[in-house]
C-alpha cells in the first residue's frame, strides 16, 4: 500500500513534468509539422537560466523570467533557423533541431561547465509538507504539483477560450484562409514555437533542482518526450496528456518493484538462470517507454488520441 | 505509308566511354590509391586513422542507403554495426577455440570476417525492419530511435552476448591465414581494411544500379507513384533496409577485426548520430558524398579533439551551416565549384567566389576566436589563446573584441552578398 501510495505520488509528478514539456512539443508538432528534436534542450536551458538569473534576483522571479529568456531564444531560432530551411522540406527540419540540440549542449557545457551545478530548491519551500507512513513528503513536489497543474488549466483556457487561442486552432488547419484574413501567419508560428520553448524552460525551471541540473539532462529526457508524443498521438494534447501520466506513472511503479525476472520464471515454473533471469524490473525502467513506443507504432500507429496517421 | 519513326529515334543510352568513365573509372582510381597509400610509407598513427577511415566509409555508405537512396531517415543505424561487429566478434572467438580443439570455425580465415559482419547486420536488419519499415518518413524516424535506446539499453543487460560495459575482446591472429597476411602488423590490417573498403564500395555503387536500387529511389522520390505502377514501397523498403544492415555489419565486422574489442557503445546512439553527420555533411544526394563526410570526420575526430575541446560544438555548427545553406552537402559543393570553373569564368564571377570565401573565413576566423577564448574562460586554468604565435588572453576584453569584430564583418559581408546576389537576380 505504502509503495503503491508513494508511486502514484511520485508518477503523478513525474508525468505532469513530462506533460508539460510535451505539451510544448506537441503544439510546435502540429502547427509546423516538424519534431523538435532540440526541445529537450530548452528545457535544459531553462533550468541552466533559472540557475543564473536565481543567482541574483532569487528562485521566484526566475521562475518567471527563465521561461521568458528560453522562449526569446525559440523565438531566434525560428526566425533565423527553421523559417528558413522551412521549403527544404521536413527532413531538413528534423535534422536541423538534430544538430541544434548538439549545438546547444556544448554551448551550456561551455558556459556553465561540464558539471552538474548547484542548482537547488528554494529555502521557502524546502520543508516537508507532511508525513505519510513515516516517510517524509517534500513541500516542492506539491509545488510542482501546482504549477503544473496551474500551467494546465491556462493552456486549456488559452487554447480553447480566447480570441488567440481561435486563431491558433485556425492558422493549424487552415493556415491559407488565416493568412487571407489579414493574419501575420508566419508571426503566429513563431510566437506558437516560443511558447512551446517557454513551456519547456519552466518545466526545466522546476524539473532542473528535482532533478539535476547537468549539460547530458536534455539527452536523458529527450527520448522520453518523444514517446510521450508518439504514445499520445502526434498533434493531440489530450493524448500527451493522457501518455505522460500512463509514462510516470510505468516508469515509477517500475522502479519501486522490487523483483527480477528469475523469481517470475520460477513463480511460472521456467528455468530461473541465465541473463535474462538476473534483470530487475526496476533496472528496465529507463526501456518501459520505447517499448510502449515500439509496440505502440506497430499496432496502433496513430497513437492513443491522433485523428491521423501522421 | 512509310515507316519512319524508328529510325529518327536517337540513342539515348549513354556511350560505353561515358559509361566507363562515370561508373568504373572512379571505383580503379580508388583500388589505385589503396594500393598506392602504403608506398608513401605512412607511420602507424596514419596508419590507424587510415583504418578507422576505411571502416568509416563503409559504414557511411551503408547508411546512406537509407537516407540518400531510399529517403528514409534513421537515428539507430549504429545498431546493426554493433550486431555485425559483435557477430564477427563472437565468430573470432569461435576460430580461436576451433585453432585448438578443431571444429567447423577452424577453417574460416579471420580476413572473411567482415561477412560473418555482413550476415549479422542483415540478419538484425531482417529482424528489426520488419516492424519499423512499415511507415516511411518521420514515423520511421521515431521508430529507429525508440528501438535503438531499447536495444543501447539492452546491450548493457545481455552479458553474455554482449559483455556488458567492458564489452567483449578477441584475438585476430588465429586461424587461416588468407593471402599470407597473418593480421599482426598494422600495415597488415591496412591491406584487411583497403581490401573490404574496396570491395563494399564496389557492391554498394553496384547495388545503385540493380532494378532494386532504382526502385529505392524511386520510393524516395514519389512512394505513390510506385504503388501505382505496381510495387509495394513498404517491401522495397524493407529489402533495402536489410541490404543497409548487411553492409553496416559489414564495416562492424571491420572494426571488430582492427580494435580486437566491441563494447555496447557501439549500439547506442551516439554513433548512430555520428553517421548521419557524416552522410549528410558529405552529400547524401551523391553515392561519393558520405566517402567524404566519412574522411572528413573521421580526421575531425581523431585530430581536431586533440587541438580544440570544443571540436563537438565545431561539428554541431558545420551540421546545421551545412543544412541552412548547403543541403547537397560537400560533394555538391565541390560539383558547383567544378561546374563554375567550366561554365561561368568570369572575372565578375571570381571576384564573387572570392568575396565569398573571404566572408566565410572571417567568419570562421571570429567565430573560432571567440569559441576557444571561451573555452579556456570556461575551464578557468588561466590558459591562453596562442594561434599562430598570438597571445590572446581570456582575461582581457580586447581578444574578444577582435572575434566579435572579425565575426560581425563577416555576417555583414555574407548578408550583403546575398543582396547584391538577389537583387541581380531579379
Amino acid at each position: 500500500m505504502e509503495t503503491v501510495v508513494f508511486a502514484l505520488l511520485n508518477g503523478l509528478i513525474y508525468g505532469l513534468l513530462l506533460f508539460m514539456l510535451s505539451s510544448g512539443l506537441t503544439l510546435i508538432f502540429s502547427m509546423m509539422g516538424v519534431l523538435n528534436m532540440a526541445h529537450a534542450s530548452f528545457y535544459m536551458l531553462g533550468a541552466y537560466f533559472a540557475f543564473t538569473l536565481g543567482q541574483s534576483t532569487g528562485f521566484w522571479f526566475a521562475l518567471f523570467l527563465a521561461p521568458i529568456c528560453v522562449g526569446a531564444v525559440g523565438a531566434c531560432v525560428e526566425r533565423w533557423g527553421l523559417r528558413r530551411i522551412h521549403a527544404g522540406g521536413h527532413v531538413g527540419e528534423l535534422l536541423f533541431t538534430f544538430g541544434l540540440a548538439y549545438v546547444i549542449e556544448e554551448l551550456v557545457k561551455i558556459i556553465w561547465g561540464k558539471f552538474a551545478v548547484a542548482y537547488e530548491v528554494p529555502a521557502e519551500l524546502n520543508f516537508s509538507l507532511f508525513e505519510l507512513y513515516g516517510a517524509q513528503y517534500p513541500a516542492y513536489r506539491m509545488f510542482m504539483l501546482l504549477v503544473s497543474i496551474t500551467m494546465l488549466a491556462g493552456l486549456w483556457y488559452l487554447l480553447k477560450r480566447t480570441r488567440i487561442g481561435l486563431i491558433i486552432q485556425a492558422s493549424l488547419t487552415h493556415p491559407h484562409m488565416v493568412s487571407h484574413l489579414g493574419h501575420n501567419v508566419p508571426r503566429i508560428f513563431m510566437l506558437v514555437f516560443a511558447a512551446g520553448c517557454a513551456l519547456a524552460g519552466l518545466s526545466g525551471v522546476i524539473g532542473g533542482n528535482y532533478l539535476v541540473t547537468e549539460p547530458s539532462m536534455a539527452f536523458s529526457i529527450g527520448p522520453i518526450v518523444f514517446v510521450v508524443v508518439v504514445v499520445g498521438g502526434m498533434g493531440s494534447l489530450a493524448g500527451a496528456f493522457v501518455a505522460s501520466l500512463l509514462i510516470g506513472f510505468l516508469q515509477t511503479f517500475a522502479i519501486s518493484i522490487d523483483a527480477n525476472f528469475a523469481e517470475i520464471f520460477s513463480f511460472a515454473g521456467l528455468n530461473p538462470e541465465g541473463d535474462l533471469g538476473r534483470i530487475t524490473i526496476s533496472s528496465l525502467a529507463p526501456m518501459l517507454p520505447f517499448m510502449l513506443l515500439v509496440l505502440m507504432l506497430m499496432l496502433r500507429p496513430r497513437g492513443l488520441m491522433g485523428e491521423r496517421e501522421f | 505509308m512509310t515507316d519512319y519513326s524508328v529510325d529518327l529515334v536517337p540513342d539515348l543510352a549513354p556511350s560505353s566511354q561515358y559509361k566507363f568513365a562515370t561508373r568504373v573509372l572512379p571505383l580503379l582510381l580508388m583500388a589505385l590509391l589503396l594500393l598506392v597509400i602504403p608506398l608513401l610509407e605512412p607511420s602507424r598513427t596514419s596508419l590507424s586513422l587510415l583504418n578507422a577511415v576505411g571502416i568509416n566509409i563503409v559504414f557511411a555508405l551503408s547508411y546512406n542507403m537509407l537516407l540518400g537512396q531510399a529517403g528514409m531517415l534513421s537515428f539507430g543505424h549504429a545498431v546493426y554495426f554493433g550486431f555485425g561487429g559483435y557477430a564477427a566478434m563472437h565468430a573470432m572467438n569461435w576460430i580461436e577455440t576451433a585453432s585448438y580443439d578443431g571444429g567447423v570455425w577452424a577453417a574460416f580465415p579471420v580476413f572473411a570476417l567482415p561477412l560473418v559482419g555482413f550476415a549479422g547486420g542483415a540478419a538484425a536488419g531482417a529482424v528489426i525492419g520488419w516492424p519499423s519499415c512499415r511507415r516511411a518518413g518521420v514515423p520511421f524516424a521515431m521508430i529507429s530511435l525508440g528501438l535503438a535506446e531499447l536495444i543501447a539499453a539492452a546491450g548493457l543487460m545481455f552479458v553474455g552476448l554482449f559483455g556488458g560495459e567492458e564489452g567483449i575482446t578477441g584475438d585476430r591472429m588465429n586461424g587461416v591465414e588468407a593471402f599470407g597476411l597473418s593480421l599482426g602488423p598494422i600495415g597488415e590490417v591496412y591491406w584487411f581494411i583497403a581490401f573490404w573498403a574496396f570491395a563494399g564500395t564496389a557492391l554498394m555503387y553496384a547495388f545503385t544500379r540493380t532494378p532494386l536500387g532504382k526502385l529505392a529511389q524511386a520510393v524516395r522520390d514519389n512512394p505513390e507513384r510506385v504503388q501505382f505502377v505496381g510495387y509495394n514501397p513498404n517491401k522495397v523498403r524493407y529489402l533495402v533496409f536489410i541490404a543497409a544492415g548487411g553492409f553496416a555489419g559489414l564495416a562492424g565486422g571491420m572494426s571488430a577485426v582492427n580494435y580486437e574489442i566491441f563494447t555496447p557503445e557501439s549500439l547506442s546512439v551516439i554513433p548512430s548520430g555520428l553517421v548521419l553527420l557524416m552522410a549528410y555533411i558529405g552529400g547524401a544526394r551523391y553515392f561519393a558524398g558520405p566517402i567524404l563526410g566519412a574522411i572528413m570526420l573521421t580526421y575531425m575526430q581523431s585530430n581536431f579533439s586533440d587541438y580544440s575541446e570544443a571540436w563537438l560544438l565545431y561539428l554541431g555548427l558545420l551540421f546545421i551551416g551545412m543544412i541552412m545553406f548547403a543541403p547537397r552537402g560537400l560533394a555538391g559543393l565541390l560539383l558547383s565549384a567544378v561546374s563554375g570553373i567550366q561554365h561561368s569564368l568570369t572575372v565578375k564571377s571570381l571576384l564573387r567566389w572570392g568575396a565569398y570565401c573571404t566572408a566565410g573565413l572571417l567568419v570562421v576566423v571570429g567565430g573560432v576566436t571567440l569559441i576557444e577564448l571561451a573555452v579556456r574562460r570556461s575551464n578557468g586554468f588561466g590558459e591562453v589563446f596562442e594561434p599562430f604565435g598570438l597571445h590572446l588572453s581570456p582575461e582581457q576584453v580586447l581578444p574578444w573584441m577582435y572575434g566579435g569584430v572579425l565575426l560581425a564583418a563577416g555576417v555583414g559581408l555574407l548578408t550583403a552578398l546575398h543582396k547584391v546576389g538577389e537583387g541581380e537576380s531579379k
